[in-house]
């Protein structure tokens, strides 16, 4: 039996028909073919496969894809903004937040609720938004600095922007 | 040679782009047209008996394509060791087959059983559910040192006592007796160097794939080295044409040694594409990964250093077992001789060493490199032990270090430092590097505080830990002498293009370590090129000539080297076309800044225009062939050695035995350095998988042999809040063997940080009056607890 569900991706709306026991992220990897969003365990631990649920940090492998009918998702190939690197994106290449790459759309995606919330971070308030997050590469150093990079760059263009 | 500043630069790396926008390409992101999906049914026991394996019920499920069992491999080779080792009576080392599907006896939990494929991986997970083995359960045995007493159960019927082989290294034993008779101190530690679980973040991961009309394999695979693999695959596994299988690695996300070995699942799936003519993919779970990817460390260890009355060590004598689980894993058997006994002289004086090993067969995952490969055991043996004598002989132990250090030499003025056992280190200055980490930590002031803290009750503890590693690996003479089963050359190619834009063919591999920059900052750099005018071209055996791929921080001392040998080929065929368009000798060009110059003139040609001119060649030197697209092997003379020193500082909870880590310091040598921002992300990397190790991790078995901690719930991953910002200095002794003077940077990290925490604790354990000799690693709440309050 199928259940046909309605769901915003990256701005798209997509309709399917899909297993009740679909996961969200193998929806997303195999059916949309949306293969920033990655798997790296099988207990909602590691956080690669982290993407945005309405807003949300939400682990995509944690939520079956009819669960997310109605659902506005945002994965990591829709935060570019007009065509220029979030924030963020740029915090991670200016400060070599990656090596792999394989825990990075997770690490932004979930650093990119952090800043909604919370505009000022302190590193402390960063190792723990991120905590739920793993790297194997990195030692966490350079993506707390990513973080903070993105951070100030947002407070800049808020600045600019209210001042204009 | 020509330099427009690049090499040494923090350039930002060329690959991120496509990380950061979610279009890495990973195996596991590739669906090939009528792509299957394969999931295995693997023993839930240590040691049984397969009494029978039914699988009819599984055949008959929805989407169900093919089921294949042991029975239907029972031709098939297992997959290979890559190298021999010999028992200490010249005998071969005992090397039990390693079968793709096991048909008689599983030998750990996770030994595959039974592959089934079917048109969906939920459908191929349903039918694996349905098929039935009947085991019969056998004792079991994990721990090397047990596993050698008499009347343990045997993993390998044929293999005597579990022993794989015994092996010695170093002075004659009688020698190191007795300079260690004649010692005033002995510091002796009996410990466990726990095993590891690598855990690299994406999970393995194949995609095989035959195409009847060319007879052409195609092998997708999360490795690090994709040329070996199709070494092993073909030659010794499959019995196919090499030059019919392409070996694809795409990004690979993480390794850290565990994505070096041929697995079985390799093979098997490139079997089984062949027989139902379409692709297969798989990818593992992480409770699969857990059981199945190649484990590191697990040693069990008797140490003793003997000293003279002035703290200057006499003798090292070392007993180990070291686990290898239930099969020889593809360099299992290397990583506990000979890139740990080789290690053990350390950054001292030593004059007598001896190490006997004990290699033991286990009911366990199979056990191989994992970050660092036997030199952080090495190094934590050494540095566990000389910490812990300061404490002894109430000495400090940054002055113990320099009282013992090798003195410097920088292998071109002084020849390079025999060592008791083996190898000859290239080049090093130790006291240089504890040096700057004490200025770093500011010494005095640190112990001023412990001394405060421990009056108000509090406990602060300083560890150390100066470590020399081998990598670069390795000059395929000396590794063949020493058993290796393949030369570890590597190739480099370098094309350029009519427009004068260049491609690099590397048989290295990056997973992470950034050489789509690196390599093209020391191509651009020597060539005077723009750094986007440079691709690295890497993990096709398609594309690129020959390779060995990434481990044992080889890559740019290796790789990199080959490339630039491929650029001074490029360059004087360069200078021979320009001397003829110039109308000069080609012993009068120079060649810098891009442009190749008539010496002493104003005469000059760009690089550009010589690389349109080798494929337009009009106006060309007669005996001279078109193109410019060079390849060579490289070789290398010695093995290269990073050293350093690391420095950890921590607060020990007293009521509930928790480890703060205060502060990190890192002061690495490795060489030269291309990119310090890359190198910095790689010491950080390392330094965390090291601390995992001292603090949070470690595979844990139960008398089952059943790994009660195998997925990320029960095993203790490092995270973000575990750590605070690192301290990273650099210190500079060039590598005098390779061109680039690089030493390497992978693996230093991980080597250097482990014993500094756990010297850290003890420490801040002695500077409260608690005399303990060791705490069994992972240093838990509970563990250091229990040492503080049995003390």
């Amino acid at each position: 039996m199928s259940i046909r569900i309605n769901i915003t991706v990256n701005g798209v709306k997509y309709n399917h028909l899909v297993e009740p026991r679909l996961l969200l992220v193998t929806y997303l990897r195999d059916v949309l073919r949306l293969t920033g969003t990655h798997v790296g365990c099988d207990t909602s631990s590691c956080g690669a496969c982290t993407i945005h649920v309405n807003g949300k940090a939400t682990k995509s492998c944690t939520l079956l894809a009819v669960q997310a009918d109605g659902c506005e998702v945002t994965t990591i190939e829709g935060l570019m903004l007009n065509g220029e690197l979030h924030p963020l994106q740029e915090g991670f290449k200016e400060c070599h937040g990656l090596q792999c790459g394989f825990c990075t759309p997770g690490m932004i995606m979930t650093a990119a609720d952090l800043l909604q919330h919370n505009a000022n971070p302190t590193e402390e308030e960063i190792r723990h938004a991120l905590e739920g997050n793993f790297c194997r590469c990195t030692g966490y150093h350079n993506i707390v600095k990513s973080v903070q990079f993105a951070a100030n760059k947002m407070k800049t263009q808020v600045a600019v922007s209210g001042g204009q | 040679m020509s330099t427009n500043g690049l090499i040494g630069k923090s350039v930002k790396r060329v690959e991120d782009k496509r990380f950061i926008t979610g279009k890495g390409n990973y195996t596991d992101d590739i669906i090939l047209p009528q792509q299957t999906y394969a999931c295995f049914v693997r023993s839930i026991y240590a040691h049984a008996r397969i009494i029978s394996v039914d699988v009819s019920e599984a055949k008959g499920m929805p989407g169900v394509v093919a089921v294949f069992t042991g029975a239907d491999l029972a031709e098939i080779n297992g997959v290979p060791c890559g190298w021999q080792v010999n028992f200490k009576n010249g005998d071969t080392m005992k090397e039990p087959k390693h079968p793709l599907l096991v048909a008689d006896k599983t030998r750990h939990v996770g030994d595959a059983i039974v592959v089934v494929i079917a048109e969906t991986r939920e459908q191929a997970t349903d039918a694996a559910e349905a098929v039935n083995v009947e085991y019969e359960e056998l004792p079991c045995v994990t721990d090397a040192f047990k596993a050698v007493q008499p009347g343990a159960p045997l993993v390998h019927d044929d293999v005597a006592n579990n022993i794989c082989f015994d092996w010695t290294l170093g002075n004659p034993i009688g020698e190191v007796n007795d300079a260690m008779s004649k010692a005033a101190h002995i510091t002796s530690l009996e410990y466990v160097n726990q095993r590891m679980v690598p855990n690299a973040i994406e999970p393995r991961s194949y995609n095989s794939s035959y195409d009847a009309a060319t007879e052409k394999y195609t092998l997708y695979t999360s490795s690090q080295n994709p040329h070996l693999i199709r070494l092993l695959m073909c030659a010794f596994v499959l019995g196919i044409p090499e030059h019919k299988v392409r070996v694809v690695s795409p990004d690979v996300g993480g390794g850290f040694g565990s994505k070096i070995f041929h697995y079985t699942e390799e093979a098997l799936l490139t079997w089984c594409t062949k027989k139902i003519g379409r692709p297969v993919k798989w990818t593992a779970e992480r409770s699969e990964s857990f059981v199945t990817d190649a484990h590191g460390r697990d040693h069990v260890t008797h140490a003793e250093m003997g000293f003279d009355s002035a703290g200057k060590i006499l003798a090292l004598r070392i007993k180990t077992y070291a686990n290898l689980g239930g099969y020889l894993s593809t360099f299992g058997s290397c990583v506990p001789t000979y890139l740990h006994g080789t290690l053990l002289q350390g950054l001292y004086t030593t004059p007598k060493i001896n190490i006997d090993l004990t290699a033991v067969f286990t009911h366990t995952t199979p056990v191989d490199a994992y970050r660092g490969a036997g030199r952080p055991e090495a190094t934590y043996l050494l540095e566990r032990l000389i910490d812990l004598a300061a404490l002894e002989m109430n000495m400090d132990p940054a002055e113990l270090r320099f009282k013992n250090f090798i003195p410097p030499f920088d292998g071109v003025n002084q020849p390079g430092y025999q060592t008791q056992v083996a190898l000859q280190y290239d080049s090093g200055n130790y006291e240089g590097v504890l040096q700057k980490g004490l200025e770093m930590l500011n010494y005095a002031d640190v112990r001023k505080a412990q001394k405060e803290a421990a009056n108000n009750g509090k406990l602060i503890g300083v560890g150390f830990s100066t470590y020399v590693e081998a990598c670069g690996i390795a000059p395929s003479a000396v590794v063949g002498a020493l058993g290796c089963r393949a030369g570890l050359f590597e190739v480099g190619q370098v094309r350029v293009q009519p427009t004068g834009k260049v491609s690099v063919f590397t048989g290295a591999h990056s997973h992470g370590q950034g050489h789509e920059t690196t390599f093209a900052q020391v191509v651009a750099d020597k060539l005077g090129i723009g750094l986007d005018d440079v691709e690295i071209i890497h993990g096709d055996s398609d594309s690129v000539a020959f390779g060995m791929g990434t481990y044992g921080s080889r890559s740019l001392a290796v790789g990199g080297s080959a490339i630039v040998k491929s650029i001074e080929k490029i360059i004087e065929k360069g200078k021979k076309i320009a001397a003829h368009k110039l109308e000069a000798g080609a012993d009068d060009i120079e060649f810098a800044s891009g442009r190749f110059t008539v010496k002493g003139t104003d005469k000059s040609i760009g690089f550009g225009e010589i690389a349109l001119t080798a494929y337009v060649p009009h106006v060309y030197p007669k005996d001279l062939e078109p193109g410019l697209d060079f390849s060579s092997f490289y070789d290398p003379a010695n093995f290269t050695y990073p050293f350093g020193c690391h420095i950890a500082v921590v607060e020990v909870d007293k009521e509930t035995g928790k480890v703060t880590l205060k502060r990190f310091i890192a002061v690495d040598d490795v060489g030269n350095v291309i990119n310090p921002m890359i190198v910095e992300g790689q010491i950080h990397g390392g330094v965390v998988q090291g601390i995992g190790q001292a603090l949070f991790e470690g595979a844990e078995y139960d008398e089952q042999g059943q790994l009660t901690n195998a997925s990320y719930m029960d095993y203790c991953m490092p995270r973000a809040d575990d750590f605070p910002m690192f301290e990273t200095g650099r210190q500079v002794t060039p590598c005098p063997h390779n061109p680039l003077g690089v030493k390497g940077a992978g693996e230093a990290g991980t080597i250097g940080s482990a014993p500094a925490i756990v010297n850290a604790v003890i420490d801040a354990l002695w500077s409260g009056g608690h005399k303990v000799k060791d705490i069994r690693m992972p240093l838990t709440p509970e563990r250091v607890w229990k040492a503080m309050t049995t003390s």
